[in-house]
């Protein structure tokens, strides 16, 4: 029996340790050690398998625990990560691969050759570039344990590019009996040669993710830092990826010292963010994102160029920008055209059809000439993302004042993604256009640009048929040199502005919040090699 | 006693049968597609076709469900469709800290608002009654995560006396534990008190106007005596009631609470599925939530004949 003694005294020690000091109750929660690292990261990580999936999230977590056999530089060109160096003979038809010494997976094995070619030959399945390189392979083999060969139809001069790409799925490295997982399936091991070890048992799914420094990993000894090429030397202990999905509840945890780095603060919080002396606030990734409206070209009205065109005529990529990240120009650019603005491909073929003045009553003569009758248009719009339905709500705004006939459907990402795989008419259950927007380095060329494709039911939802796109990629991928890329590119633009696989909405950036102490921030994607805390 | 309870527990395998199949087909109809979410933005089509067939998703309604059900029959939950863990797994993960925040918000919550209650139905009428009744109608209005940023702003940020965000399992000690919940169970509790304190003010105050309670005062009874054995006790049907029906309130006040501070708790798990189609852990924690419920309310059922003798089953 408790007296009331034993109460009162039970209740005073509640008291006192709900009054403890922040100093001492704190740990576990906030503090940051200085051998470990807490992130915030963009999202969950809710497919572990970078190769499964297309998710940026899955493909950063990648890059913690498998290794790539080219990096990419800031200049976007592939350099040696895990190869020792290459040679390309007989006019380019015969290309030999060396890995360097020392790789070795997480589980103590050996990297070899032929687990590259597994894994190469899983990625290529899912990647968009790995499958036209394959079309030319004739063969893809691992003659002894540090070579990897390929045998062309054909010369691919993209063959380093694609081995080494960051844009989605990235050709991570596995072990041979995990790479020889079906492409569809998620591989069920986390086992790489990369600079972290997965720590399995500390993963809390929706909530925490940890990694651990991978002690015997053995960084390049030569070239810069830059992007995802050059050595990955570890300065941390560990890593943890403390999930927010409250972003105000993130920037708290900034603010109050319990994270080091914030991957995604919204354009509403940064200011707050900004303001806090500990913090700072930098865009490291200048190809930021790429917004877009994906036409449904299988349906009226879309499935009429003419009317996709003249939609051309009103967009304002400064309203959608402002919408999405706010006033200041700095986070913003309008005038984007086909591919990824600063990068080699990017051109200002035919963009006076974006940067013309807007003029709404063209826009509706240009639609009543092209011969729109008051089709509905349904635009289903993801609200749980406030970016993309930032996007939503002003092109439902555009297209209400060029004076078409618009549905607006608000559902989550989950039902939009559901919505759009459907091929039937809009007013049976289809759609005719959504919003979303792709990496920047998803867009720098035609090889990754998914969009862009033009070949019928088998492209990317929207399914438009578009063959002169379709040629002009297939001449691309066959372009000797850069400038050769450079004017195929200018003509894909000009086509792109003919075809309308989808309408360009403008480019944002996304500033990471990091704590002032931590130094090496390696620009382009959050990768924890290189960082230290000074 | 022994038979009721067997009986009501007998009674809990319709009704989660009924959930099940309730559950299953609701997931089923509901929009939404996991092997999409899994693809990524950009995917194919083809690609978003591969992931489903592997995932057994193109297969009928039937053969689905009567796998899932043999399953749950033998026991087990599933497994989660995107992170291949067991489901039971991933709850077992998460309901430390849930059951850690509805229990210190329950503690918090009646140690408050019953003797709230108490004091505004004694003082029925004067500024006390009406100051009672003024925090319960703004702790009904205030909605949850209004009162979690306020309170956040203040003692985490500005105070500096909580952290603002995370949970400390209690086997890294009481203070570290206790520390991380004391400000999602404030926020979580502010409605929970205003509705206790409300049905505390209301019971009390009929009970206060029955002629035991005037013979009481009669014979002499001191006040406490009198609020406290006589009345409350008296009273504590209906509460303990609401008490009850408040667990329903609190777990789904819970998932915005574990939002707001990035508690990884049941809550914050079953959003998480819910959004990406997680069907196996979505029918996991529903048939939990449900099964806690039927307990509860078994539980409630029980606890009356402690407070009314004439109660008997």
């Amino acid at each position: 029996m408790i007296n009331r003694r034993q109460w009162l005294g039970g209740a005073a020690g509640i008291a006192g340790a709900a009054a403890l000091p922040r100093f001492a109750i704190a740990q576990g929660t906030g503090g940051s050690s200085s051998r470990v690292l807490k992130f915030i990261p963009q999202a969950d990580l809710a497919v572990a398998d970078p190769i499964i999936t297309t998710a940026y999230v899955s493909r950063n977590h990648g890059y913690m625990i498998w290794d790539t056999l080219y990096g990419f530089d800031q200049d976007y060109r592939p350099q040696p990560q895990m190869v020792e160096g290459h040679r390309v003979e007989e006019d380019g038809r015969r290309v030999t691969l060396v890995l360097r010494d020392g790789l070795k997976f997480h589980d103590g094995e050996p990297v070899r050759a032929l687990d590259c070619v597994a894994s190469i030959r899983r990625w290529a399945t899912r990647d968009a570039l790995g499958q036209v390189m394959m079309t030319v392979v004739d063969e893809l083999s691992a003659p002894d344990d540090k070579t990897i060969l390929f045998r062309f139809k054909q010369p691919f001069p993209l063959l380093f590019e694609a081995l080494g790409k960051p844009a989605t799925p990235v050709c991570f490295i596995m072990p041979e009996r995990l790479a020889k997982t079906d492409p569809a399936v998620a591989v069920k091991e986390m086992i790489g040669s990369g600079p972290f070890r997965w720590k399995a048992d500390e993963r809390v799914p929706g909530a925490r993710l940890v990694y651990e420094r991978n002690a015997d990993y053995v960084p390049r000894a030569d070239g810069p830092v830059s992007w995802t090429a050059g050595p990955k030397r570890v300065h941390f202990d560990r890593i943890e990826w403390n999930v927010m999905p409250d972003a105000a509840t993130a920037a708290n945890a900034m603010q109050n010292g319990e994270a080091d780095w914030y991957e995604q603060p919204p354009g509403d919080l940064q200011d707050l963010l900004r303001r806090n002396r500990n913090l700072t606030l930098e865009i490291q990734d200048p190809t930021g994102l790429v917004a877009m409206a994906r036409f449904n070209h299988l349906h009226p009205p879309f499935n009429n160029p003419a009317i996709r065109r003249a939609l051309l005529g009103a967009i304002n990529q400064s309203d959608f920008m402002t919408a999405v990240i706010g006033t200041d120009k700095s986070l913003w650019r309008d005038r984007v055209g086909i591919f990824t603005p600063e990068t080699p491909l990017a051109n200002e073929a035919g963009m006076e059809v974006l940067t013309s003045p807007r003029d709404y009553d063209k826009v509706k003569r240009d639609l009543q000439a092209a011969g729109y009758k008051g089709e509905k248009v349904v635009l289903i719009a993801a609200s749980d993302f406030a970016n993309l339905n930032a996007l939503a709500q002003v092109g439902h705004d555009m297209l209400r004042k060029c004076g078409l006939n618009v549905e607006f459907v608000s559902a989550d990402w989950g039902t939009v993604v559901q919505r759009r795989a459907s091929k039937e008419a809009p007013e049976k259950g289809g759609w005719s256009m959504f919003f979303t927007f792709f990496a920047g380095v998803d867009m720098v060329n035609p090889g990754v640009q998914q969009a862009l494709r033009g070949h019928g039911q088998a492209a990317w939802f929207g399914w438009p048929t578009a063959p002169k796109l379709e040629e002009l990629r297939n001449a691309w991928f066959s372009a000797p040199d850069l400038a050769a890329q450079q004017e195929i590119a200018k003509q894909i633009q000009l086509q792109a502005f003919q075809d309308v696989p989808y309408l360009p909405l403008g480019q944002y950036f996304q500033a990471w919040a990091y704590r002032r102490g931590l130094t090496g921030i390696v620009k382009g994607l959050p990768i924890f090699w290189n960082v230290q805390r000074s | 006693m022994f038979a009721y309870i067997i009986r009501r527990v007998l009674a809990t395998i319709p009704v989660m049968v009924v959930v099940a199949l309730f559950v299953f087909s609701l997931l089923y109809l509901a929009p939404g597609d996991p092997a999409a979410v899994i693809a990524g933005d950009q995917a194919t089509p083809a690609d978003v076709e591969r992931i489903r067939a592997s995932l057994g998703l193109d297969r009928p309604f039937v053969v689905r469900f009567s796998e899932w059900a043999w399953h749950i029959i033998r026991g087990d939950l599933g497994i989660s469709i995107f992170t291949n863990l067991p489901v039971s797994r991933m709850i077992a993960q998460r309901i430390e800290p849930t059951l850690s925040l509805m229990v210190v918000t329950l503690v918090l919550a009646v140690v408050i608002a019953v003797p709230m209650g108490v004091v505004a139905a004694w003082k029925a009428g004067s500024w006390i009654d009406r100051a009672v009744m003024a925090f319960a109608v703004l702790g009904f209005s205030v909605p949850v995560f209004v009162v979690g940023y306020v309170l956040a702003y203040y003692f985490a940020l500005g105070l500096d006396w909580f952290p603002v965000q995370g949970y400390t399992p209690l086997s890294q000690g009481f203070g570290p534990w206790l520390s991380n919940l004391v400000l999602p169970a404030v926020a979580l509790s502010s409605a929970y008190i205003a509705l206790i304190a409300r049905i505390t003010r209301a019971t009390m105050l009929e009970v206060l106007q029955q002629d035991y309670i005037r013979t009481a005062r009669a014979k002499g009874a001191g006040q406490r005596t009198i609020l406290f054995l006589h009345a409350l006790k008296n009273a504590a049907v209906p509460i303990v009631t609401v008490i009850g029906i408040g667990i329903a309130l609190l777990i789904g006040g819970a998932v915005i609470t574990e939002s707001v501070f990035a508690i990884p708790g049941l809550g914050r798990l079953t959003i998480d599925a819910i959004l990406r189609r997680d069907y196996p852990v979505i029918q996991g924690v529903v048939l939990l939530f449900s099964f806690v419920y039927v307990l509860v309310n078994l539980l409630i059922d029980l606890s009356y004949t402690l407070f009314d003798p004439r109660i008997r089953y």
